[in-house]
């Protein structure tokens, strides 16, 4: 009779801990290596954390068609995009660091929380050393906290308000999109040329962060220039029928209507104003104007006719003419048959921005790479020369101020630039009271693991 | 006093559209005994009815235009619109235009279709059910359906104008002796009003004057008698189904000019229409009319910029603190009936 040494109690002991050891996750067993997620020797993998449901579907999905692009052409696919056109030419199309790029989704939803499991979940289980991507700054706030925590890189998709990388910046966070404090540093300027310096001006704004920084950048550049603010006032996130906020306007004594408004509350709201008859209207001996400090094409595509002639800020835009741009333009066009969004150039640059940082700094280490980004200036990824200042992790470079086009040649055609307000005009100090003042710090860069 | 015109208005204006999808739950909740949280998603649907058909009747085929080029550098493709192929430049473009009141008669049959199938499809199994199962079953048909609108036509709120000879602003001050841009109300706006209205009292002559609305109306008080009477009253709550459903979805399409329609615009209106139900009074049609015009005069007072003022975040509440009072003091809402959901 054999004797063996296996008894049913010990197999299980045996094989609950090695379970266990294997559903670790991924960061935890990363320890070795010193950071968070450290990548094997043939793959790499990015997470792309956009809104896949929710009211900025459209915005994700563009989004995600970007992140698709920059991977292929990252490993070596397609025509190269910008890869051709970026000043910094450490990426030659093997990949980063010679591991292939590979990539898992979230669906933020546009909630804070569903972001920031989702984005959790592809640390944790899926082994993603990067986040990025978001169409909110709620979402892009809270999601940038957390990768902060878990000790990776985020790299912020659409997020315009002031504080992503003022009172709430993060060592571990980077961001491309252009700020609050920019539009109004842009916009005022163009404003009082075109419609004059003794304006009063009338503000609805969307209630939540966003709305909030924004309101508070274009009425200190608008006073600045010689406006009066007669009236702010709050509308809830959920409105969509504004005619009791746009009804009371005409007879307040303002002659320009300011919509604080981004996405479905933009379209509603400007629709209620058109309808109220706003654009047509005289006040205090002059035209009606209304002014929409953050335009997308995506959004202009849903306020139609209405978005004729209002002007307002966007951060990049496919008719841009620079090398760049262009070629962009040509690899997403021919790819998808229709030309990018604001939202897919930047989620284009960032994943490019990120994998030529980790190149540069030879290591995929957080503490790294951030070091590689800050303060790093570069060109021919659109709107001209760009510097990510390491104080704040916010990216320099020009502004578009652009107005909607009164005789738009196709259904994309719908924004023209009229100024390309140049990055000096936009600068501000890192400790600027609009964004967090003395008290706003990156904090330390965290390596995780 | 001005502002205090403008914002009846807009009052009138809210609560038409209250008003609308509360008789349709209402109808449905005093036939069919079921709380129908589908309803909005209805509303929705008929505002994308105006869409679909917006989009039907501008459909055009391209051809290519050597004198311009697309934003690839590639020839750029003109659209010609086969509805002006069809009936000429001025006629085509004519009826591309009145495309929202041309969806009344394509949301007609088409939501009355929809209710039809909802009804006999999912909603008929849960009559001997309870209420919270009824809830339950129609908030998820809601939600498929709301899913199924955002995967064909996107998240992104789509532009459907009225047409251009509604376009504008009525000057109403001069006629009340303002001065000129003093009262300005949108055309169209007023035209949902006055629509609203023709429904509301369509339907009420309907019940009120019709054997069928006679027969409806006496299923309503008595179903069980009306029944031992050999009518079959089933067919008839299915068909007032297929008739609230066609309200809801009328009541869409003419909002579908004034706010953008996009696939969560139910969801926004539900739960307000449910609040106008229950301050109107469970089961009482002109309870649910009036609630909604009551509400929605209250909430545009409450969302002036003097009010607000003084009480931040009132135009949010006020609705619900109304609620509140009313049910305190008349629990069984405005005009509700004595037995109804009190068993």
């Amino acid at each position: 009779m054999s004797k063996s040494n296996f008894t049913r109690r010990g197999v299980l002991k045996t094989g609950a801990v090695a379970g266990a050891g294997m559903a670790l996750p991924q960061y935890l067993r990363a320890q070795e290596s010193g950071f968070t997620n450290a990548p094997g020797a043939s793959e790499v993998t990015l997470g792309f954390n956009v809104p896949q449901t929710g009211p900025y579907a459209d915005e994700g999905a563009d989004e995600l068609r970007a992140y698709e692009l920059a991977v292929e052409h990252i490993n070596g696919g397609g025509d190269g995009g910008m890869l051709s056109t970026f000043s910094s030419k450490a990426l030659d199309g093997t990949g980063i660091l010679g591991r292939e790029v590979k990539y898992v989704t979230g669906d933020t939803q546009t909630k804070s929380d569903a972001a920031r499991a989702s984005a959790r979940s592809m640390i944790e289980k899926d082994g993603a050393i990067m986040i990025t991507g978001g169409s909110s700054s709620g979402v892009a706030v809270a999601v940038q906290a957390l990768c902060q925590e878990a000790g990776v890189i985020f790299m912020a998709g659409l997020t315009h308000s002031n504080d992503t990388t003022g009172k709430d910046r993060k060592a571990n966070g980077f961001r491309h999109f252009f700020n609050s404090y920019m539009t109004g540093a842009a916009l005022a300027p163009v404003l009082a040329a075109r419609y004059g310096s003794d304006r009063k001006a009338y503000h609805l704004t969307a209630d939540y962060n966003w709305g909030y920084t924004t309101e508070e950048a274009i009425r200190a550049s608008t006073e600045a220039v010689g406006w009066e603010t007669v009236n702010s006032v709050k509308t809830p996130l959920t409105q969509t029928d504004f005619s009791s906020y746009i009804a009371p306007v005409l007879n307040s004594g303002a002659d320009v209507l300011v919509l604080n408004h981004y996405g479905g509350n933009m379209v509603n709201s400007l629709t209620s104003a058109v309808q109220f008859g706003l654009r047509e209207a005289q006040a205090n001996g002059k035209d009606f104007e209304i002014v929409v400090p953050l335009f997308s094409r995506l959004m202009a595509r849903g306020a139609g006719e209405n978005i004729k002639g209002i002007l307002g800020s966007t951060n990049w835009h496919w008719s841009l003419q620079d090398e760049g741009s262009q070629a962009f333009v040509r690899s997403f066009g021919t790819k998808y048959g229709f030309p990018p969004s604001t939202a897919a150039h930047t989620t284009y640059v960032q994943t490019l921005l990120y994998a030529d940082a980790v190149t540069r700094a030879g290591s995929f280490a957080p503490c790294a790479v951030a070091e590689a980004l800050e303060d790093f200036e570069f060109d021919g990824l659109g709107n001209g020369k760009t510097l990510y200042r390491g104080d704040d992790h916010q990216c320099f470079k020009d502004v578009l101020v652009v107005k909607g086009k009164d005789n738009p040649e196709s259904e994309f055609d719908l924004l023209e630039v009229v100024e390309v307000t140049p990055v000096d005009q936009v600068m501000y100090s890192p400790d600027h009271p609009q964004m967090g003042g003395a008290e706003a710090t990156l904090g330390e860069c965290n390596n995780g693991a | 006093m001005d502002q205090i015109i403008v914002q009846i208005l807009n009052g009138l204006d809210k609560g038409s559209a209250y008003a609308l999808i509360a008789l349709g739950l209402t109808l449905i909740f005093g036939t069919l005994g079921v709380v129908n949280f589908a309803h909005g998603a209805l509303f929705m649907l008929g505002s994308f009815c105006a869409v679909i058909l917006s989009r039907i009747l501008s459909a055009s085929h391209e051809v290519a235009d050597p004198t311009r080029l697309d934003f690839l550098g590639n020839p750029a493709m003109n659209k010609v619109f086969y509805v002006q192929d069809m009936f000429g430049e001025a006629a085509g473009a004519a009826i591309m235009d009145w495309a929202v009141p041309l969806a009344i008669l394509f949301s007609i049959p088409v939501m009355i279709g929809v209710g039809f199938i909802m009804e006999r499809g999912l909603i008929k199994h849960f009559y001997k059910r309870p209420h919270a199962d009824q809830i339950l079953v129609t908030f998820g048909l809601a939600i498929v359906l709301q899913e199924v609108i955002k995967y064909f036509f996107g998240a992104n709120p789509i532009q459907t104008p009225a047409p251009d000879a509604f376009k504008g602003s009525l000057d109403f001050g001069v006629f009340l002796g303002y001065e000129a841009n003093a009262i300005m109300y949108p055309y169209w706006r007023l035209v949902y009003f006055f629509f609203s209205a023709v429904i509301i009292a369509a339907v009420f002559a309907f019940l009120q004057f019709t054997t069928f609305g006679m027969v409806v109306r006496a299923g309503m008080a008595d179903r069980e008698t009306v029944g031992l009477l050999g009518i079959d009253i089933d067919k008839r709550f299915t068909f007032m189904f297929g008739l609230a459903a066609a309200v809801a979805g009328v009541a869409g399409v003419m909002y579908a000019p004034i706010v953008a329609p996009n696939y969560h615009m139910g969801m926004d209106f539900l739960v307000l229409s449910f609040v106008v139900v229950v301050v109107g009074g469970m089961g009482s049609l002109p309870g649910a009319v009036a609630a909604g015009f009551l509400l929605g005069i209250l909430e545009s007072f409450a969302s002036m910029p003097v009010i607000v003022d003084i009480l931040p975040g009132i135009n949010q509440i006020i609705i619900y603190l109304v609620a509140i009072v009313i049910l305190l003091t008349r629990p069984r809402g405005l005009m509700g009936r004595k037995g109804v959901m009190e068993d």
